[in-house]
């Protein structure tokens, strides 16, 4: 493995030599857990561990629930009453599951934005950067389809809904939709592929967490200052690094310890406040709930979907020039994929030859305007379809794309960066003072 | 200044969450001070029973609770209805359907309540839990912070909401409700005080009987909530301690990495 | 000097131990749960007692209900057969095909008790009539099919799997079944009414 020059496993007894010919895993593991890591870490760091933390509560409370759940439109309902009321802990189980996408969402945006302040995103680590939002991606899908299974009034007009959007696709749209969902409408067989694949993504993503974590051990985490480790010797490195067992280890689980306390809060206390009321009306395909709203965490892309109506100019050219082709409804669409592939993309955006917005004077306003616009549109989302909110959606869905593929290429150009320091030891001693002999 | 986006981004969750039943047309919902709000709240036992007369006497000419097990009226943190109490109780106020038998019995501990005799009467089991009654301000849901969701409050408020105002739409009559969104429901007012007689010798004005329908209402919706409420402090205690616990330990640690200037 | 050093790796040391103490409790908290969730569920429990109705059941006739997810015999005898049970006590006693001595009756108590007809029958429910019931599993012992009634050289049950032969006592006679039906909890809580369980 390249990498920081560190320290590897040396089998020792006769029984490790034995085992590490054969198959290296205690070397693997002790790699891993032992990577040299940059001292200066913050505690904006801690959000992988509550990542990975919450992947495993949430396969290992879903797995439990398998055990209970029926996955047909005459039972799901009833059958999520079951866990509630008869199962052993089920109403902890589940309250615990429901509300763990909430904590996986609100850890994976700031996970996100935490990136995107301290240019995690940029060379080397692009890989590092696109495996994560596949993840997401994926998160989103998994958690969609999630809400679908309690076969609730929002879990099915939110599939029919969602599912809808992959129909505004021209020409192709409609038979996608009726292959995603099996049939012309929302049903059994959409439920049960639903279910499958629910229980499926969360390993797919599993898999991802670990090739994630491969890429940013090839390059070293990105930290605070931007500035790279030093690697011309083990001696050099060992000056701006900690092994990452024991000092983030603790220093992670003191974070995922007091994002614990606020979960259980409201695990315990408040377990509806995140999901919606009409999800415990079971599924009607012949009415509709007055007021459809995805689950918070998809409010902001859903907010830049609706902002594109038939009034928006853009919408009308791009209508005009493809002879009526792309509508108000497709270009929502994109709008909505484009938000997560101009994210996606940015490493090749972001001209800066400074890598941390610590240290780009310019940039963290454009930054702290783009944290606001995210939190304007999550708001935005659950208004209802119309003015001024309609107006407001596309200031903030233009200020998104704006940011991105404006903003970051001009501002690379322009801005005057301070200067970082040299090493990272500098950065942790000017914070802390030199460690005492 | 990340660090003032995290104050922002957890008021943003906040905000958002309640937002979804922000729409407009909500009728007025009157908070009432339950036994059963904030952390430590429990559901009032005598409260459950007389609601439970309430369901029986009332609501049960029209509305079902096919999700609630009669068994559960027996149970701890519920009605705690002796056994045989609860089984004398659902032979003689409830027939069900048995496949095997292919023919109706009188119902046993065992069966759910039955489902409704009117096929638009919605079911009441989860009632309390599909309803809010609070929303706002601006569409944020804060006041589902401080109030509660409001599902209780919402029935309590269509209950004591009419306003004797008629008027016949396409053959149905509507009744003018303070409550209700759009302010005409279908439902005749189902309790004008004075219906039942509780043994206990508690007040049978409609708000009363309002409050303790609710109550049992909230009950059925959610029957474990003591024992959720209960696990949610054991778990924010034992979190609280293995955070303190790490915390110290973290600090221990990291002390002879970092330098004179730090002094905790 | 030293003696500070060594107050101070005492207490890190203390330190470090119950922070690692509480994240193996709260682990093991957090396990508890899901390992208790596959135990029986409290609908599968409330069905752990059932009550059956049995003034339909008339003399000669058997009830066969399900309970814990099994079948079980309820059989009202005449006089006949409670004549003929007699008889084959009698030759029981005497030692004649035995293969299991024990009653394997719970609401006895006693596991060495002998498998007697007294000891595996009900009295009808004023107690007037001894040994007018008998309740037990219907499920042969040998490898769990269900016995026809009526049936088998002994006038009682037979399994037609391998040929387990059961006599009115519902005790194995002849066959490979290693031992008699088991009798379950069963006790009159009314005229008409047996709980099992």
């Amino acid at each position: 493995m390249s990498g920081i020059p560190h320290d590897h496993y040396e089998p020792k007894s006769g029984a490790e030599k034995w085992l590490h010919k054969r198959l290296p895993v205690v070397g693997l593991i002790y790699d891993t857990i032992m990577i040299p890591t940059p001292k200066n870490l913050n505690w904006w760091w801690i959000w992988g561990i509550v990542l990975a933390f919450c992947l495993a509560l949430m396969i290992a409370t879903g797995v439990v629930m398998v055990m209970h759940y029926t996955p047909h439109v005459d039972h799901a309902f009833a059958s999520v009453e079951h866990i509630m009321r008869d199962v052993n802990g089920g109403h902890m189980i589940r309250y615990i599951h429901m509300n763990g996408a909430s904590l996986f969402f609100f850890a994976v945006y700031i996970h996100m934005f935490r990136g995107l302040y301290y240019g995690s995103y940029k060379a080397p680590r692009e890989i590092t950067w696109i495996i994560g939002m596949l993840i997401f991606l994926l998160m989103m899908g998994t958690g969609f389809m999630g809400y679908v299974l309690p076969w609730g009034q929002m879990s099915f007009w939110g599939a029919t809904v969602i599912t809808g959007l992959f129909g505004a696709i021209p020409f192709i749209g409609e038979p996608i939709q009726t292959w995603l969902l099996g049939g012309p409408a929302v049903d059994n067989y959409t439920l049960n592929r639903f279910f499958s694949l629910h229980y499926l993504l969360p390993f797919v993503i599993a898999a991802l967490v670990i090739v994630h974590i491969w890429a940013f051990h090839t390059t070293g985490n990105n930290n605070p200052t931007g500035v790279e480790v030093r690697r011309g010797s083990k001696e050099e490195a060992a000056k701006d690094t900690l092994p990452f067992w024991p000092y983030f280890v603790v220093k992670d689980l003191v974070g995922l310890a007091i994002v614990l306390v606020f979960f259980f809060a409201v695990v315990g206390f408040m377990p509806n406040y995140f999901g919606h009321p009409d999800n415990y009306i079971e599924a009607n395909p012949l009415v509709t709930p007055a007021h459809i709203v995805p689950e918070w965490y998809f409010l902001p892309f859903y907010a830049i979907l609706r902002a594109f109506t038939s009034e928006v100019w853009l919408v009308q050219f791009l209508s005009w020039i493809t002879g009526g082709i792309v509508d108000a409804k497709f270009v929502g669409v994109l709008a909505m994929f484009g938000a997560i592939a101009v994210m996606a993309i940015v490493p090749w955006l972001d001209t800066s030859r400074v890598r941390s917005g610590r240290f780009r004077p310019q940039f963290k306003w454009w930054f702290l305007i783009l944290v606001i616009d995210f939190i304007f549109l999550m708001w935005l989302g659950a208004m209802p379809a119309e003015e001024p909110y309609a107006t407001l959606s596309l200031i903030g869905a233009t200020y998104w794309f704006g940011y991105f593929l404006v903003i970051l290429p001009i501002l690379g150009v322009i801005e005057k960066p301070t200067t970082p320091p040299a090493t990272i030891e500098e950065d942790f001693n000017n914070h802390y003072g030199k460690p005492a002999e | 200044m990340l660090k003032k986006l995290s104050i922002a981004a957890i008021a943003a969750l906040s905000l958002s969450a309640g937002a979804a039943s922000a729409a407009g047309g909500a009728g007025h919902v009157h908070d009432v001070d339950f036994s059963f709000e904030g952390p430590f709240g429990k559901f009032d036992q005598n409260q459950l029973q007389r609601g439970l007369q309430v369901y029986t006497e009332v609501c049960a000419a029209c509305h079902g609770m096919r999700y609630v097990p009669l068994r559960t009226l027996a149970d701890e943190g519920g009605p705690h209805l002796p056994e045989d109490q609860v089984r004398a109780y659902a032979e003689q106020n409830f027939e069900v359907f048995d496949a095997e038998l292919d023919d109706f019995r009188p119902a046993r501990p065992t069966d759910h309540f039955p489902e409704g005799g009117d096929p638009n009467a919605p079911d009441l089991s989860l009632m309390a839990k599909a309803r809010a009654g609070f929303h706002g301000p601006a569409g944020t849901g804060m006041n589902q912070l401080f109030k509660g969701m409001g599902g209780p409050e919402y029935i309590v408020s269509i209950l004591t909401g009419y306003t004797g105002e008629e008027k016949e739409e396409a053959g149905t009559t509507f009744y003018e409700n303070t409550a209700f969104p759009g302010g005409w429901i279908a439902m005749a007012p189902p309790l004008y005080g004075e219906d039942v007689e509780f043994a206990d010798g508690h007040s049978n004005e409609l708000h009363h009987e309002a409050e303790d329908v609710s109550a049992f209402l909230m009950w059925a919706a959610e029957p474990k909530m003591m024992a959720r409420k209960q696990a949610g402090f054991v778990g924010v205690l034992m979190m609280v301690v293995l955070a303190s616990l790490l915390f110290l330990t973290n600090k221990k640690l990291w002390a002879p990495v970092k330098g004179k200037k730090f002094t905790g | 000097m030293s003696h500070a050093e060594d107050h101070e790796g005492t207490r890190r040391d203390f330190l470090y131990y119950a922070t690692a103490g509480a994240g193996a409790v709260t682990a093991g908290a957090a396990v508890w749960p899901l390992v208790d969730q596959m135990n029986p569920s409290a609908d599968v429990r409330a069905l752990a007692s059932i009550r059956v109705d049995v003034s339909g059941v008339e003399p000669g006739t058997q009830l066969t209900v399900k309970w814990l997810g099994k079948p079980v015999f309820i059989r009202h005898r005449t006089g006949a057969e409670i004549q003929e049970a007699a008889a084959q006590d009698a030759e029981f006693e005497a030692g004649v095909s035995v293969i299991d001595p024990f009653a394997r009756n719970v609401n006895l108590g006693d596991e060495a008790a002998p498998a007697s007809d007294a000891n595996r029958t009900m009295p009808s429910p004023e107690g007037e009539a001894p040994q007018a019931w008998i309740v037990q599993m219907g499920v042969c012992t040998h490898l769990g099919c269900v016995p026809l009634g009526d049936a088998g050289e002994f006038g009682g049950w037979f399994c037609p799997c391998h040929g387990s032969h059961y006599d009115l006592s519902g005790r194995i006679r002849k066959g490979p079944a290693p031992e008699n039906l088991p009798v379950p909890p069963a006790e009159w809580v009314d005229n008409s009414t047996i709980k099992l369980g």
